[in-house]
């Protein structure tokens, strides 16, 4: 089985002189939760639109499960929920699901088994124009896992629900992707994909700013050393860590390594005397990755 | 056993094997049907036919008045069973048309308000296939309505001669059938119309304005300024109104200059008349299906 389930090269779509994606390489593998990150209005949504079908692509190319994206096939086994469940207001959640499983060639015990999995069995005989905000927001999702496709792409699937509901509804994913399903999820929230994808790619006007495990694009972690003298620390810190891991930085030593050895640090520079004023583990969160990469980018230019 | 049922559960969720039309056809007639203003318009129709068809004919028949400037007073015979061929269509060119009119431009615009296209669009079937299945939904919803309004007008025309002693013979099965076929020819065209016009106008009320607006006033206007222009008159002449007005007036019915419901034309033969009609019907729906599958769903 072809390891890639989503592929793009180079896709662009203009909207009159707006470019609203811009030469976007993306690759989602099987089987891993992609975070999709990046301010509002960065493209995330033309992106997936793209993806799903629903807008072609000015140019560029796009495969889903190897086929063009709005291929019936590729369609048939990709569950959506894009921006904002799209429901028929005077149905209720359960028959506004048989509707879709009509179009999808199920059953309705299918419908049951969805509904079970977002909780919203109780509710499911009420109209959708009476559901709150989250009660949707679950029903979208429930759709897009009618059929259990191989391929979920969910587009901030967690807006409008409070904190309970943004927790279920990570848990939800996790355990979807647990199951072997492939989900790429668009975000503007870096903490949630900072804790369930495996890889993200980061958007910014239009353009995919870098593409990488979250482990990866956090980078190595660290210890910010403040201790006097200064030069005996740096030579006790350079034997303990090794002497590429040290850098002066200030008045203050980083140590580059993982935060566990910290103790032994200690140990070593109160043995040799010098006294400590701070030792702290130095982990960047991907929101400083975010926020260091978006700033780097120039301001788009008008076509 | 145990291990049986397990790879039964986990298995994938069947799929029944039917074509991507079919599918889409039975999901759109599902929530069509399910649908208040789909009840709502349909019990409209029915009631405005017994209405302006029997009612009010026949209390007029009972005081002796006449209804329209016809001289002549409303003759028995019109409102038997033996007379729903010729009068069957009179109430479908302008009023009927307007009402299928509104449920097409409805059933397909309000659908890119609620976001409902794009999730059906996500599903699986091809948009042809999709769409597709909405047009056969509708087909199936006129050719029923058409179909209890025959039965209505059967049951009426029969009270009718059980009251008033006239004759209860049945119509020829041959002439009821073609003026059904009219009746859906023509509500199928209107309704075709307001489907395109949901595509265009991607929203439910300006398709339902403009499609009012031209079914209703533009049609009757035009009509009104080539009596007075020749010129322009052979366009009035083969517009969609009076294509399907020509096709009830052909089936039987009375214009209104002869007492008869407004909008029955017999400005053209009842072939071209139909031809015509089934033109604009196709026409409509091939347009509005190219623009469903060629434009972004934003």
């Amino acid at each position: 089985m072809d390891a890639t389930i989503v592929s793009t090269q180079r896709l662009t779509k203009t909207f009159g002189p707006r470019t609203a994606v811009d030469a976007v390489d993306l690759t989602v593998r099987r089987g891993e939760v992609y975070g999709f990150l990046g301010p509002n209005g960065a493209g995330k949504t033309t992106t997936l639109r793209m993806l799903l079908g629903l807008v072609r692509p000015s140019s560029g190319r796009a495969t889903v499960h190897g086929l063009p994206p709005g291929d019936p096939v590729a369609v048939a086994r990709t569950g959506s929920l894009v921006e904002g469940p799209g429901f028929y207001p005077y149905l209720s959640g359960r028959e506004n699901l048989r509707v879709l499983a009509r179009y999808r060639g199920l059953g309705d015990r299918e419908v049951d088994r969805v509904l079970e999995r977002v909780d919203l069995t109780e509710r499911a005989g009420d109209r959708f124009k009476t559901y709150s905000l989250g009660m949707k927001q679950r029903l979208g999702v429930a759709a897009a896992l009618l059929g259990e496709p191989d391929l979920l792409v969910l587009d901030e699937p967690t807006n409008g629900l409070d904190p309970a509901g943004m927790a279920d509804m990570r848990a939800l994913l996790v355990d979807v992707a647990a199951g072997g399903q492939t989900v790429l999820l668009s975000s503007h929230l870096l903490a949630e994909v900072q804790e369930i994808c495996d890889r993200v790619g980061i958007i910014s006007a239009g353009r995919l700013l870098v593409e990488s495990t979250v482990t990866d694009l956090r980078g190595a972690t660290g210890i910010r050393l403040v201790a006097e003298p200064v030069d005996r620390a740096l030579a006790v810190a350079m034997t303990v860590a090794g002497d590429d891991a040290v850098e002066v930085d200030g008045a203050a030593l980083r140590v580059s390594g993982p935060a566990a050895q910290a103790p032994e640090l200690a140990r070593a520079l109160v043995g040799a005397g010098v006294d400590i004023t701070e030792l702290t583990p130095v982990e960047r969160s991907l929101e400083d990755v975010f926020f260091d990469l978006t700033r780097t980018v120039p301001e788009e230019v008008p076509a | 056993m145990t291990a049986l049922v397990e790879a039964t559960a986990t298995a994938a969720p069947a799929r029944t094997r039917s074509l991507p039309l079919v599918d889409a056809t039975r999901a759109e007639l599902r929530r069509i049907l399910r649908w208040p203003a789909t009840w709502v318009l349909a019990g409209v129709w029915l009631l405005l036919n017994a209405l302006f068809g029997y009612v009010f004919d026949w209390i007029s028949y009972r005081t002796g008045e006449t209804t329209g400037p016809a001289d002549a007073g409303v003759q028995l015979s019109s409102l038997l069973p033996a007379a729903i061929p010729d009068r069957f269509a009179d109430g479908m060119p302008m009023f009927g048309g307007a009402i299928v009119m509104i449920l097409g431009a409805l059933a397909v615009g309000s659908g890119y308000g609620w976001g409902t296209w794009k999730t059906v669009y996500t599903q699986g079937p091809s948009r042809a296939a999709s769409f597709g299945g909405t047009l056969v939904a509708l087909l199936v919803l006129v050719g029923g309505l058409v179909l209890v309004t025959v039965g209505l007008d059967l049951g009426l025309s029969a009270l009718v001669a059980a009251v008033e002693g006239g004759s209860a013979a049945l119509p020829a099965i041959g002439a009821l059938a073609t003026s059904y076929g009219g009746g859906v020819l023509i509500l199928g065209m209107w309704g075709a119309g307001g489907v395109l016009l949901g595509v265009l106008a991607r929203g439910p009320a300006l398709a339902v304005g403009l499609g009012l607006v031209w079914s209703l006033v533009v049609e009757n206007l035009l009509r009104g300024v080539a009596n007075a222009l020749p010129a322009i008159e052979g366009v009035t002449n083969r517009m969609p109104g009076s294509a399907a007005g020509s096709v009830a007036g052909a089936l039987g019915g009375a214009d209104v200059a002869d007492g008869g419901a407004p909008g029955v034309l017999h400005v053209l033969s009842g072939p071209a008349a139909a031809g015509l009609t089934a033109g604009y019907l196709v026409i409509f729906v091939a347009v509005a299906l190219a623009l469903v599958i060629r434009r972004d769903l934003l």
